[in-house]
């Protein structure tokens, strides 16, 4: 479904400036469980859809906010092609805007790069009403600040994504998962030592008791890496990576006790914290199913040199992203101000101030 | 050709002379140059044909140094330029006339190496190529390899978001650095990014690599290292033909295949090298292909295997596999070695650096001779092929009245031509001062507004690297009143 609703939504952002009302963008609505609670009047961009161009010789494409993750993806495999940061969908109605928006990155994020890593521009409507073109459709761009990768993982505080460039790359002519049974410290050093490597590891995961990688790349590659990695192979393996991990449909993400979210350095020993981990990311991200309060959590995670972000479930009122220095958070504030000065674009989505 | 200078108001011999006093009460003596003979290496970076003498240069050892400097400035509202290696190509690191110049020469420690993490906290003098070779032990290496890495520092990568010839597959700066610790203009110390993945937040430290010095002062650097390839190997191809070999580039990518460098070269750029460094070059063809691909041993026998194939069935008139590791060097050596080798040529040269889409690549070069043959200045042409990146290298005699006058001219016309085709004024050398009209060209009114009030979020009084990189919107519509410059958005 192709359509260009832009002219309605600058309309729809000059009348909320007019009356000075909040707005809630709403895409697919597939991630409204992460962040703050969205707080105004929704802002629905799901109508302003459609791939726009794309060239697979030039790995780029570029689609409109509300085009779903689904449309994109198929069009990509039609060329054998992907997205390669595997964005996590969350739903069947996941758009490519709210994706960008909210900065999430699937299983090949340490190997293939993050969403703001593949983003190469974009085309946002502003909180004074302006349509801003930022970045292009060419690999290498330095031409004015970085606008397009500030907006990736704003959750929208910062412009409504009407428009979106992303590098895309070939689909992998070979595809291999080994899993083998590990301990947690030996499953993070494992995935530490193969990055290490020149191996084509294009994505890893420990459960709690098995420690899973994947490889990707040529033919001979691939089966030279197994060889030396070693482990039983995986049947399902493609959807173990994309149902169970990437949309968290594994047994760890089941119930209701709160799901938080650590980023740590790669190499960072097991953090010794109340309630079961699920490692990803060769040890970057880990998931954590605790009852334990915030500020417990987000020591132990500040001393390991990361950051802790309440992603699904438990007190969505306070702060859900780890809190910032406060220098940091008044160049947030001025960088809100300066593209949103009537604050009215999902305000308080990401921090309460914002 | 003082039109393209910041306008900048006149030092003041007694401001100049109040703020070394107030400098030297807390900066040894030999951080600070005052005297014209000391300040004059400081006149220019790469893009020498502009030059202007600082009030002062100010060469700080610690961080503390650098916030008291930064301070003091913003005290006295004394415009800061800060300077690495001074190899920038558009004027980023040229001197104002009213501002010091802050050198990070003697931030040139590499600090940790963590080999487990693959990462390096370093500070931003370190040159680029150090890294690589400081992580080398471990089998370890920092990927973007501007061809200036013998001599450019981390600090102007950062604020450059330099690329080099294997960003291709391996990415830019923005993609290899994880953390900056940086100075505001009100000396406040702010960090941005992590160790880890990515970090709480709006993604600022996106925002910071390739704001070319007008946001705030590196003081600290941390760069994630990648694995070594296990085997590397480059295919050289030649044609008869520009055209061929443009589509050539198509071909692979559309096979699946992400070399870690795709460059190519055009006649005049080849005939240069080969002259310069005798890499063994092919001087009779119309231009060449260099495609490495790296990866394990396997992987990389597979993928040149079908290279091969691509670049034959292409129509190249020769494809040659280098021999062993010294030739992949020299063949490499060449490339490398492009600008400063047609720069042989000439008394003068003037570097481009549009990024088109790569579709794109036949007639921009068609339009590029035909501007070359009009304005009577030889072009070569040496580019990132793979990700559309284009270097034509314009020849000139600054001592001809008039022709830098020219070359300037049309080196704007080739930039306006880059947007035109839907592409951008510069993939990685950055605006500087250099292509501050072109700007203009490429983004609207509103946009360079936004630009600006993100500068003002950082540094609220303009004080950093001011006229540099954004223009005024002032100066752009004096500079789309010239008729043949009409914005089209
Ligand atoms: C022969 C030659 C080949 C080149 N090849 C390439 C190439 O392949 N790819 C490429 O991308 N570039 C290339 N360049 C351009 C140049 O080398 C890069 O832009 C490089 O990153 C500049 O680094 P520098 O240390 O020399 O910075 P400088 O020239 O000293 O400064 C560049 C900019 O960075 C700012 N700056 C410097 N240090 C800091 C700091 N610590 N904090 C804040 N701002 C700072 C300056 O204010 C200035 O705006 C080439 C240049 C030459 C001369």
């Amino acid at each position: 479904m192709s359509n260009d609703d832009s002219e309605r939504l600058q309309y729809a952002v000059c009348a909320a400036i007019a009356a000075k009302r909040p707005l809630a963008i709403r895409g697919g609505g597939s991630k409204a469980f992460l962040g703050r609670a969205p707080q105004g009047e929704p802002l629905d961009v799901a109508g302003h859809s459609g791939i726009v161009n794309y060239q697979p010789k030039e790995l780029v494409l570029t689609a409109r906010g509300g085009t779903t993750l689904e449309e994109i993806e198929s069009a990509l495999a039609e060329a054998g092609q992907m997205l390669p940061f595997e964005p996590p969908r969350f739903g069947p109605g996941a758009t490519l805007g709210g994706t960008i928006a909210c900065g999430l990155s699937g299983p090949a994020r340490p190997y293939l790069g993050a969403a703001r890593d593949l983003v190469l521009g974009t085309r946002v409507l502003t909180g004074r009403g302006e349509i801003l073109r930022f970045g292009g459709e060419v690999m290498k761009n330095v031409a004015g600040y970085d606008v397009s990768r500030l907006m990736t993982g704003a959750y929208g505080t910062l412009g409504v994504l009407l428009e979106l460039s992303l590098k895309v790359l070939p689909a992998p002519a070979a595809t291999r998962t080994l899993s083998q049974e590990r301990d947690p410290a030996q499953a993070i050093e494992l995935m530490n030592r193969w990055a290490g490597r020149p191996l084509p590891v294009t994505a890893t995961c420990y459960d709690g008791e098995r420690l899973y990688v994947r490889l990707s790349g040529a033919e001979k590659g691939v089966a030279q890496a197994a060889a030396e990695i070693g482990g039983e192979p995986l049947a399902g393996a493609e959807s173990f990576w994309r149902e169970k991990i990437r949309e968290q449909g594994h047994g760890f993400f089941a119930g209701n006790t709160p799901l938080w979210r650590l980023s740590v350095p790669q190499a960072a020993p097991p953090l010794a914290l109340p309630g079961k981990q699920l490692i990803e990311w060769g040890g970057a991200q880990r998931w954590l199913r605790s009852d334990a309060p915030a500020d417990a959590i987000r020591e132990v995670v500040t001393r390991a040199g990361g950051h802790a972000s309440l992603f699904r479930g438990g007190d969505r009122s306070g702060e859900v992203f780890h809190p910032l220095p406060a220098v940091l958070m008044t160049l947030h504030r001025r960088l809100k101000q300066a593209f949103d000065p009537d604050g009215l674009l999902n305000p308080g989505r990401l921090y309460a101030d914002l | 050709m003082s039109v393209h200078l910041p306008q900048r108001p006149a030092p003041d011999p007694v401001r100049r002379a109040d703020l070394r006093r107030a400098l030297r009460a807390f900066l040894p003596a030999d951080a600070l140059l005052e005297q014209e003979e000391e300040l004059r290496p400081y006149e220019c970076d790469g893009l020498s044909a502009y030059r202007q003498l600082p009030l002062l240069v100010v060469l700080p050892r610690t961080v503390d140094e650098v916030r008291r400097i930064l301070r003091l400035c913003a005290e006295r509202e004394v415009p800061v330029v800060a300077r690495g290696a001074g190899t920038g190509l558009s004027g980023g690191a040229l001197p104002l006339a009213d501002g010091i110049v802050l050198s990070l020469a003697r931030f040139n420690r590499i600090l940790s190496i963590d080999p487990v993490n693959r990462t390096a906290w370093v500070q931003p003098g370190v040159r680029n190529l150090a890294i690589s070779e400081a992580a080398a032990v471990h089998g370890l290496y920092y990927a973007p390899d501007p061809s200036s890495q013998i001599a450019c520092t981390i600090g102007g990568n950062v604020a450059e978001n330099s690329g080099g010839v294997h960003c291709l597959k391996y990415g830019l700066t923005v993609h290899n650095v994880l953390a900056v610790r940086l100075i505001t203009m009100d000396g406040e110390l702010v960090q941005l990014g992590g160790e880890g993945l990515d970090a709480p937040g709006y993604d600022l430290l996106a925002l910071f690599i390739g704001s070319e010095g007008m946001l705030g002062v590196v003081t600290e650097v941390c760069v994630r290292l990648l694995p070594k390839p296990e085997r590397a190997q480059v295919v050289l191809a030649a044609y008869d033909d520009v055209e061929k070999a443009g589509a050539a580039v198509g071909e692979i990518i559309a096979a699946g295949i992400i070399p870690a460098g795709l460059e190519m070269m055009d006649g005049p750029a080849i005939q240069a090298a080969e002259a310069f460094v005798h890499a063994g070059y092919p001087t009779d063809a119309a231009a060449i292909l260099l495609c490495e691909v790296d990866g394990t041993n396997q992987e990389v026998s597979e993928h040149i295997a079908r290279v091969r194939e691509l670049l034959l069935a292409s129509g190249a008139t020769e494809v040659r596999t280098a021999r062993d590791e010294a030739e992949r060097l020299r063949f490499w050596q060449g490339r490398k070695a492009a600008f400063p080798a047609v720069g042989r040529l000439s008394p003068d040269y003037y570097c481009m650096d549009g990024t088109i889409p790569r579709r794109k690549l036949p007639e921009v070069l068609r339009r590029t001779a035909e501007l070359s043959a009009e304005y009577g200045l030889p072009v070569a042409n040496v580019f990132h092929a793979g990700d559309g990146n284009m270097h034509p290298l314009i020849l000139y005699n600054a001592n001809n009245p008039g022709e830098l006058e020219r070359t300037e001219e049309l080196g704007g016309k080739i930039l306006e031509l880059c947007v035109e085709v839907g592409g951008t004024i510069t993939g990685e050398h950055g605006v500087g001062i250099e292509k501050i009209r072109q700007m203009c060209v490429q983004f609207s009114p509103e946009e360079l507004h936004q630009f600006n009030a993100v500068k003002r979020a950082f540094d609220p009084k303009e004080l950093l690297n001011p006229g540099k990189g954004v223009p005024t919107p002032r100066r752009c519509s004096e500079y789309r009143q010239l008729p043949q410059h009409r914005h089209e958005h």
